[in-house]
């Protein structure tokens, strides 16, 4: 299919992360004592923001090869690496 | 959750354009990478039933609720992987009935069809209506109902009709696609909710030896006291389980069912069709610790005042005064005075079921915990939508077009589709609603459902692996087999229950320990003889000609060499990989 599924993923994951990691900053530290001191907000946030980016970054790659792609790793790998 | 909404939506609006023929709507036009279909293969049994009821399996019968992964779920995934999809996809069958007709006749397959479908729109209901009451329990709509000016009683309703709403727009605009891409989706988002939960839940206690050394054995232990049903939580012995569950359920179900086989007949290409299952039953592997762990945890925690509230700072209530009964973050359950309920022996029954939510609420700040609850609410709604694509498929190919409208256009095939997920996300709605109002009427059909399933793996595995079975065999086979399955009920009960829909409704002869071995030992006989009888019948009537066969029965169909594949891409290869490492989990929890 013509729309591939890393993008969604990636977009959902980045806007989700940014939000989690932004509320994580501007939160009133009071409220982690339910989650053991820690500020998950931040934490998982940025987590789910790298994942989110790099879903993203894949995603945009496999969509420019896809033509001629066969769907295996190292194909993708292979075409990768032919960019700078 | 609005961002999430949004973009489930999105994906249907942008696939739509794709949809021009009926096998784009149905099969994705076979055209799905096997790594997505993989994820969307497990996805789709993620529903209500998974998150909700292993979390609180795993508060009541501790790591043994692991045997429902590693034994009833993992090898029946491997083999219908190595073994079965080269029939399923081969044949060119656009559905597991159809492949019931190509292989044996048209009685057989209509007979599968109807009960399929049938099921399908139950279990959507039935998925409609547990997200509703969690809903309602969480008060997640209470802020927004009360900034309407709306009754909080119209919770439950609002909840049916948005969930409804939703996956009727990405299933209807983008068909089998669609609900898949979402199940991806959900999956990443049923991680990315749990994950840090679990984490958070294993810092609390101390890891899994603060667990151990919070629970007595029998908690953490999945074989140790399998050997006489006495001795373990689930009240059943080894026997019982391994047949029982690990081969007949297990195989029933995955290897037969055609809302997981679907998303692997969606695949690109035999090979990541084979694949798709084996990719799956890799992170199915690691579920036990997303959704069991959290469970056991809860019940690992001292006694403490289990706080319900919303995470918009709205309408926070307090279950406080209840936690004296109740065990860790496990309240007890409420009648409708708000009295906890109690057994025979005045011991307060728990509400298990609130294990997951509870843990959510206890660990989660506001923030995080509106991802968590998304998370909950996505593997529902990608529960409901598996069940929504799988019977318009089966609706329309094999009810519509094998009996109603035959030789019409594919463009009205594509059509009758979408209707088909309008009226069947309507009979969900009906069916979560006569759920609310007959609770037995729904034990009552999923009873029936148990009859039916429990026989169809002897029919599958005589059909494909023995070219003699015919289809008057196979069809008495699995009207016989379902009978067994009625009469076996009704002839047991387990201890402690009275007769009626629990059994025994024609008399009692044995007595089973728990339920979960009456299910068991039921399925056992249902099996049983629908195997014996399908052979017997077989034997007496004709068998089809072999040329007619080809491609639908082992020994009549050409193996396709894979040996071109790069070994992580072969299907035997990663099959022996995923029985391994179940094995070792196995061992690790022994």
């Amino acid at each position: 299919m013509g729309l591939d599924i890393r993008l969604p993923i990636g977009l959902l994951f980045s806007v989700l992360g940014f939000l989690l990691a932004g509320f994580g900053v501007i939160s009133d530290k009071g409220i982690y004592q339910r989650s053991l001191g820690l500020n998950v907000n931040l934490a998982w946030g940025v987590i789910l923001l790298i994942f989110g980016i790099i879903m993203v970054v894949f995603g945009n790659r496999g969509s420019t090869i896809r033509p001629h792609e066969q769907d295996t790793a190292i194909n993708r790998d292979h075409s990768a690496g032919g960019k700078p | 959750m609005g961002v999430y909404a949004l973009f489930v939506v999105g994906i249907g609006v942008a696939l739509k354009r794709y949809m021009k023929t009926s096998t784009d709507f149905f099969l994705a036009g076979r055209s799905i990478p096997a790594w997505v279909c993989g994820l969307a293969f497990i996805s789709a049994n993620l529903g209500a039933q998974e998150v909700i009821g292993m979390g609180a399996s795993g508060a009541k019968y501790g790591i043994a609720t692991s045997h429902f992964y590693w034994i009833g779920a993992i090898p029946a995934m491997a083999f219908v992987g190595i073994f079965m999809m080269p029939f399923y996809y081969g044949s060119r069958a656009r559905s597991v009935p159809e492949y019931l007709r190509l292989r044996f006749d048209e009685k057989t397959r209509g007979l599968n069809a109807i009960s399929f479908a049938t099921m399908t729109i139950f279990s959507s209901g039935i998925s409609m209506y547990a997200m509703a009451k969690l809903i309602q329990t969480l008060h997640i709509l209470d802020a927004p109902l009360h900034s309407l000016g709306l009754p909080l009683s119209a919770s439950f309703h609002c909840s049916i009709v948005i969930s409804a709403i939703v996956v009727l727009a990405y299933v209807v605009l983008g068909g089998l696609v669609s609900a898949i891409y979402n199940e991806v989706l959900q999956f990443f988002l049923i991680v990315a909710g749990f994950l840090p939960l679990v984490f958070l839940g294993l810092k609390d206690v101390g890891g899994w030896n603060g667990i151990k050394a919070h629970l007595p054995p029998a908690y953490t232990h999945s074989w140790q006291g399998m050997g006489s049903s006495q001795t373990n939580l689930l009240g059943v012995e080894w026997f019982g389980l391994v047949m029982g569950l690990g081969f007949v359920l297990s195989f029933g179900y995955w290897c037969t069912d055609f809302l997981v086989v679907q998303r692997a007949m969606a695949a690109h290409s035999m090979s990541a069709a084979r694949r798709t299952p084996l990719i799956a039953a890799l992170p199915k592997m690691v579920f036990p610790f997303l959704v069991i762990l959290p469970g056991l945890i809860a019940v690992s925690l001292p006694a403490q005042p289990a706080v319900l509230s919303t995470g918009h700072g709205a309408a926070e209530t307090t279950l406080g005064e209840v936690a004296a009964t109740g065990r860790g973050l496990i309240p007890a359950k409420i009648d409708q005075t708000g009295n906890p309920v109690v057994d025979a022996n005045g011991i307060a029954v728990l509400d298990y079921d609130l294990a997951i939510p509870n843990m959510l609420v206890h660990y989660f700040p506001t923030g995080i915990l509106g991802l968590g609850l998304t998370a909950l609410l996505a593997s529902f709604m990608s529960g409901m939508a598996g069940n929504v694509t799988a019977f318009n498929t089966v609706w329309t190919y094999d009810i519509y077009q094998a009996y109603l409208h035959k030789d019409a256009s594919d463009q009205h095939y594509l059509w009758m589709g979408r209707m088909a997920t309008v009226f069947g996300i309507a009979l969900s709605i009906s069916a979560a609603y006569a759920a609310t109002r007959f609770n037995n009427i729904m034990d009552f059909l999923q009873l029936v459902f148990a009859f039916v399933n429990a026989p169809l793996f002897a029919t599958f595995l005589l059909g494909m692996f023995w070219k003699r079975t015919t289809g008057h065999a196979a069809f008495t086979g699995l009207l016989s087999g379902t009978a067994a399955a009625a009469i076996h009920q009704g002839l047991t009960l387990p201890a402690g229950a009275a007769p009626g829909i629990k059994g025994g409704w024609l008399a009692t002869i044995h007595s089973y320990p728990s339920e979960m071995a009456q299910n068991f030992w039921t399925a056992i006989w249902a099996w049983s003889v629908c195997f014996l009888v399908t052979i017997l019948v077989s034997l007496i009537t004709q068998p089809r000609k072999e040329s007619e066969l080809a491609g639908l029965v082992y020994s009549l169909t050409q193996r396709n060499s894979e040996g071109h594949l790069p070994w992580y891409q072969r299907p035997v290869v990663l099959g022996v990989v995923v029985l391994t490492l179940a094995l070792i989990l196995n061992i690790i929890f022994w």
